[in-house]
């Protein structure tokens, strides 16, 4: 269509936080026009929700750090499920992508020495994420747009305008990633030629046309009832890369943070940051009692103390005291306080106690956990250096997402897609460390920024956006306006407009209680039956009032993002027969070594179908398996053979 | 317990459960005009403003449009007016209300109204491409860095900043006078002046930027009577006035002001 | 100060009423008491200078051995009523007729006039620019701390310099109340115990000035090379927090101190004597 407004760039990145905005810098630096575009304003990212740290082995708190301990705790974290590349890079290059904020101007906290101070975490053998008190992620975004508005400066002395070469289009939706395949071709084949999105202030549509996009967009929580997720994570970008043909893998991996809020019902699943117990916090059950003891599993035995006078000197002296259980990884964690609170054992809102203010004075509280403390007295009217915190799991981070090149971060199918962050798959297993989340998007967005650059002066020409793609785009994102009134040319769209508020909040339920953190195969049949009846109702979403900043729409235009990651998760989390990370059946309840190196890869069954399904019994996601690669011989030998044993299958060990 | 007992017992159960109907005034409208439109709307316990605004969407007003993210006060989106104050919607607990009280709650006013509750703050990116940002030391790599605790604690407090702008909002010098938004900064960037200022490895002034004398000529830091105001609705309770704008004001005067300072420098800068 | 004084009406399209911003009749809508706090300050601002202007220009009864007024204290005209050893310097000749308040009571006034918390109470209470947060001011135009005459504000720091000396000589007082009326050591009246509160209140404000934390150790950019400053700078910055606080309290203060040499030199008052 002639009026939808056309502008050309070389490097599209989709999303603000961490990785976006990382992206961005690199793909400038490297002389790209840079468009970024993000749902929210400039700065308000996701990203500022990360409180504890970045994990990077700077080695500034023990000497004994280095890359290949933060691989190996990144591995075991992930149950040996990641790919062991992306590992190996993160772990590698973490440090240079810390001290570079640095040099863009980020205070981190210091140790006595003047270098940056690093603390504990769960499932990091070493003291190793750098932090600003309990508000890194703020500094992390802000000075990535502080870097990127010094670069804009730049520009202004160069070219005379602040967005000649790195422009942020602010509170915009991408609804398409577009191809220059025609429509009812092979779509899905052709290499990527820009975007197709809308303002949200003015509803007006327009399409960034560049040959490289860059998905950034992070997770996928708000299809979940309780998560520490905001809204502005509804699987964006997972949606987008389906429907542009590239396939998404470990979407069954879902990270429920063990300590959220529970209390009051308005921030129920709000975060409470790790660095909590990192910092001496305990966890204890309505006896009092402090359980996870009871909860060290097998493969982790040796590596946590057993008592809790071991637990406690180990804050004191790491090197001969083992670390004590409130550490474990975080799908431990979650699972020990949901079964806590099963056994009727929770606090009086339905979670258990967190306590730091027995352990630590009020000052040193208050210190080092300014906005855990101020978060709870302004939400909850809990002051924690008095009382103990009341927390329970919260749906945090999808592990699954884009499946990606390791190196280069381009999306597997589709030349010119690139993915970083919590959009990409593959980094962290099964499940995700604290801290890694941080270091994850500085490494893989420089990377995808940097790849993508490289991907466009390759270029010999620009592929051009499929006119007939841009309508279609424009129709789909109408379709809400037009629920009542004209008739539907097919017969399962008729019925009445449904109201989308209603169909979010029964996904998230369903969600919440089918696929939620413990799952079993008869729940989740029910959920991909609620899901199908679900999107016939979504085709339906309705809308009243116009297109300037009208919530409900952008909702109604979600839903159909949410509903395909919902389902990619249920799929994917029916035929993982098994127990690992974040994916824990209650029928299969023990990890087996014969699916370490099975990943499950989403496609879109019918890419043509634009993104209805003929038969909503079926579905809009096919499933694959696909054999991981084999892990390097010298990454593996970082391993004690009896470690691997508990993983690896003898055939892999042998080979 | 008498049946009696039990009977009261439950009837207390709502009032303890805390639901209750409260009653809203809402600013609907954009650029061509609007006023306030009354709601009456169910308030549960340990609720906060912005899950009440939630609550009119999905019930009564689709689409009323409100720009919020994080909703935990860590993202600085939510911000309007509450009874006339600017507040972050997601920190204002209904419990600081009487029940009986109508609540309003406006777009903040300070800038442009784009529909409802959403303004155009773009005043404020505007300004922060204006100051000009960190210089790294050109001598120091990265990894490089030393810089001791107490030398970055002073601007470590200013970068607590969540960007909420309603310390711009509620600031009388451009709130109250819209023609002196070309030439004042507001408190959040001249905070950020302060807090580049303060930085212990910023090389700005071996670049030849002197950020002490272009916060008081170029950024409007003269406007500024220290009424405070920016303090008092800061949601992070940053002491703006206190530790940013006072200390820049008095390190404008040490370049501008103060004579004796000027010919300190100057002797100190023969001798060396 | 010279901004506008006409107010805008409800319906005009300046500050909060400009076209562009949401349309809300309303200046404000505060539903606090919003003008207790201007109100208040006003009040007692106003209360202090009806006081201290009757006072000054008195002339009389502002010494009563061994206690001499601070309002009049270094007394350094020649018309000055004779203090044994106290702070009278006849640096000011015969020539001065008025009362010899008015020689030193500029310094204390440019002072507070000066000091930032002062500026914030009578920017508000006085001149309403702004009344209360989020309350429109009624001016037209404001150029706030730019021009002169308020862009004098930036002198502060030498009036916090002769302040520190006029708090020297008022401590030099308060260490002479410890004489008798005859001018023998060995005394203590309830007027040194008020002399003593009010100097303790006054070096307490007079520490406690912005002014004072930034010379200390704010104007520094790497306090770990000087670790004497940064530790004063951190007890000044304790001082400081309370600056309000102090500014009222040793403004009543230096009041209460004065009134109770006036009631001693009237003639109204006896002094306890504790020994």
């Amino acid at each position: 269509m002639a009026h939808v407004d056309r502008q050309t760039w070389d490097v599209v990145v989709v999303g603000a936080g961490g990785a976006g905005l990382r992206a961005a810098i690199e793909a400038r630096e490297a002389g790209m026009r840079t468009a970024v575009i993000c749902k929210s304003l400039f700065g308000k990212a996701h990203t500022v929700m990360a409180e504890g740290g970045i994990a990077a082995s700077m080695g500034n708190a023990n000497e004994h750090d280095n890359w290949q301990v933060h691989f190996r705790d990144t591995m075991r974290g992930g149950k040996f499920l990641n790919h062991w590349r992306m590992a190996e890079l993160h772990a590698r290059e973490a440090p240079d992508r810390v001290w570079e904020l640095e040099t863009w101007g980020a205070l981190f906290d210091r140790t006595p020495d003047g270098r940056i101070s690093q603390r504990n975490f769960g499932g990091h053998e070493y003291p190793r994420l750098a932090h600003v008190g309990d508000r890194t992620g703020l500094e992390l975004i802000r000075t990535l747009q502080q870097k990127i508005v010094s670069l804009q400066q730049e520009d202004e002395k160069e070219f005379g305008a602040y967005d000649a070469r790195l422009k942020v289009f602010q509170e915009c939706t991408v609804t398409r990633v577009l191809t220059d395949a025609k429509s009812g071709s092979a779509a899905g084949s052709g290499k990527v030629s820009g975007t197709f999105c809308y303002e949200r202030e003015s509803g007006r549509f327009f399409v960034l046309e560049a040959p490289a996009v860059v998905l950034a967009t992070g997770g996928i929580g708000k299809s979940f009832k309780v998560t520490s997720n905001s809204w502005e994570y509804t699987g964006d970008g997972h949606a987008l890369a389906l429907l542009a043909g590239a396939p998404l893998i470990n979407m069954e991996f879902v990270q429920f943070h063990p300590t959220g809020m529970v209390w009051p019902p308005s921030v129920k699943g709000i975060l409470v940051t790790e660095s909590v117990r990192g910092d001496g916090g305990v966890l204890r059950n309505s006896d009092g009692k402090r359980f996870m003891f009871d909860y060290i599993p097998d493969v982790f035995k040796e590596k946590y103390a057993e008592t809790e006078d071991e637990g406690d000197r180990w804050y004191e002296d790491p090197d001969h005291n083992r670390r004590p259980p409130e550490l474990l990884p975080r799908d431990e964690v979650a699972r020990a306080i949901n079964a806590e609170v099963k056994a009727g054992r929770g606090s009086p809102h339905g979670g258990v106690f967190l306590d730091v203010s027995t352990r630590m004075p009020a000052e040193v509280i208050k210190r080092r956990l300014p906005s855990m403390h101020h978060q709870f007295k302004e939400l909850a009217d809990v002051d924690i250096t008095a009382e103990p915190m009341e927390v329970g799991p919260t749906c945090h981070y999808v592990m699954g997402g884009v499946d990606v090149d390791p190196d280069t971060a381009a999306a597997t199918g589709v030349p010119g897609l690139f993915a970083a962050g919590e959009v990409a798959g593959g980094m962290h297993g099964s499940n995700r460390l604290g801290g890694n989340s941080l270091s994850d998007l500085l490494v893989f967005g420089r990377r995808a920024g940097l790849h993508a650059a490289e991907y466009v002066s390759g270029l010999t020409a620009r592929p051009a956006a499929d006119p007939l793609q841009i309508d279609a785009a424009e129709a789909e994102a109408l379709r809400p306006f037009s629920a009542e009134g004209a008739e539907p040319e097919d017969a399962a769209d008729r019925g009445p407009a449904e109201n989308p508020y209603t169909l979010h909040q029964e996904l998230q339920q369903a969600m919440n209680d089918l696929v939620g953190i413990i799952r079993k195969e008869s729940e989740m049949f029910e959920a991909l039956k609620r899901l199908a009846d679900l999107r016939v109702r979504a085709r339906r979403a309705g809308v009243e009032g116009h297109r300037q900043y009208n919530p409900g729409w952008h909702l109604a235009i979600d839903l159909r993002n949410m509903l395909l990651v919902s389902e990619c998760v249920a799929r994917a989390a029916l035929e993982r027969e098994e127990s690992r990370g974040g994916h824990t059946r209650d029928d299969h309840p023990a990890m087996d070594r014969s699916w370490r190196n099975i990943n499950l890869v989403c496609e879109l069954a019918d890419p043509q179908g634009d993104a209805r399904a003929a038969d909503p019994s079926l579905g809009q996601i096919r499933l694959a398996r696909r054999e991981t690669p084999p892990i390097r011989r010298d990454l593996l030998e970082l391993f004690e053979k009896d470690e691997l044993a508990k993983y690896l299958t003898d055939e892999e060990l042998t080979r | 317990m008498t049946e009696q007992q039990t009977a009261q017992h439950v009837a207390e159960q709502p009032a303890a459960s805390g639901a209750y109907q409260a009653h809203f005034r809402v600013w609907r409208g954009d650029t061509e005009g609007g006023s306030l439109s009354d709601f009456t709307v169910e308030v549960h316990e340990g609720e906060v403003v912005l899950d009440i605004i939630h609550r009119l969407q999905a019930t009564q007003a689709p689409d009323l449009a409100v720009r919020w993210n994080c909703k935990a006060g860590k993202c600085g989106s939510c911000s309007a007016e509450i009874n006339g104050r600017p507040r972050l919607m997601c920190m204002t607990r209904m419990s600081v209300f009487d029940r009986t009280e109508t609540i309003t709650v406006t777009p903040m006013r300070a800038f442009p109204v784009v529909r409802d509750l959403v303004t155009d703050v773009s005043f404020n990116y505007a300004k922060a491409r204006e100051i000009p940002a960190f210089v790294p030391p050109p001598e120091l790599g990265p990894g490089e860095y030393r810089m001791r605790q107490e030398d970055v604690g002073r601007s470590q407090e200013f970068r607590k900043c969540i960007e909420c702008f309603l310390c711009q909002d509620t600031c009388h010098v451009v709130r109250d006078h819209e023609e002196n938004k070309a030439a004042f900064a507001g408190p959040r960037f001249l905070m950020r002046i302060a807090e580049l200022d303060m930085h212990p490895l910023d090389a700005a002034p071996e670049s030849g930027v002197d950020r002490k004398r272009t916060a008081q000529d170029e950024h409007g830091l003269g406007y500024c009577n220290i009424t405070k105001c920016c303090t008092e609705v800061c949601p992070e309770h940053i002491k703006i006035t206190d530790n940013a704008l006072i200390p820049l004001k008095e390190r404008a005067a040490d370049r501008k002001y103060d004579p004796l300072v000027w010919l300190g420098n100057k002797i100190r800068r023969r001798t060396e | 100060m010279a901004t506008g004084t006409e107010p805008t009406s409800q319906t005009g399209t300046t500050g909060v009423h400009t076209p562009s911003r949401a349309a809300i009749p309303a200046r404000h809508l505060r539903t606090d008491r919003w003008w207790l706090a201007p109100a208040t300050t006003a009040a007692g601002l106003f209360a202090f200078i009806v006081y201290s202007t009757w006072r000054a220009f008195a002339n009389a009864d502002y010494y009563s051995a061994p206690y001499v007024s601070p309002f009049y204290s270094p007394c350094l005209a020649q018309n000055c009523h004779t203090m044994h050893g106290g702070p009278n310097w006849e640096i000011v000749g015969s020539w001065w007729g008025l009362s010899p308040a008015l020689l030193i009571l500029i310094f204390p006034l440019g002072f507070r006039l000066t000091c930032y918390y002062y500026r914030k109470a009578y920017y508000r209470g006085f001149w309403a620019s702004p009344p209360a947060c989020a309350v429109a001011e009624p001016h037209k135009k404001y150029t706030g701390e730019t021009r002169f005459p308020l862009i004098l504000q930036n002198i502060h720091r030498y009036f916090f310099y002769f302040a520190v000396l006029v708090a020297g000589v008022l401590t030099y007082d308060t260490a002479l109340t410890f004489r008798d009326e005859h001018y023998a050591w060995g005394h203590m009246g309830l007027g040194t115990l008020v002399f003593l509160a009010n100097i303790v209140l006054i070096w307490a404000y007079t520490l406690s000035c912005h002014s004072c934390r930034h010379i200390v150790g704010g104007r520094l950019r790497h306090f770990s090379k000087h670790p004497v400053r940064y530790r004063l700078w951190g007890w000044i910055g304790k001082l400081n927090e309370r600056h309000m606080l102090l500014a009222w309290s040793s403004l009543i203060s230096v009041a209460l101190a004065d009134f109770y040499v006036f009631l001693l030199a009237s003639g109204a008052f006896a002094d306890p004597r504790f020994f």
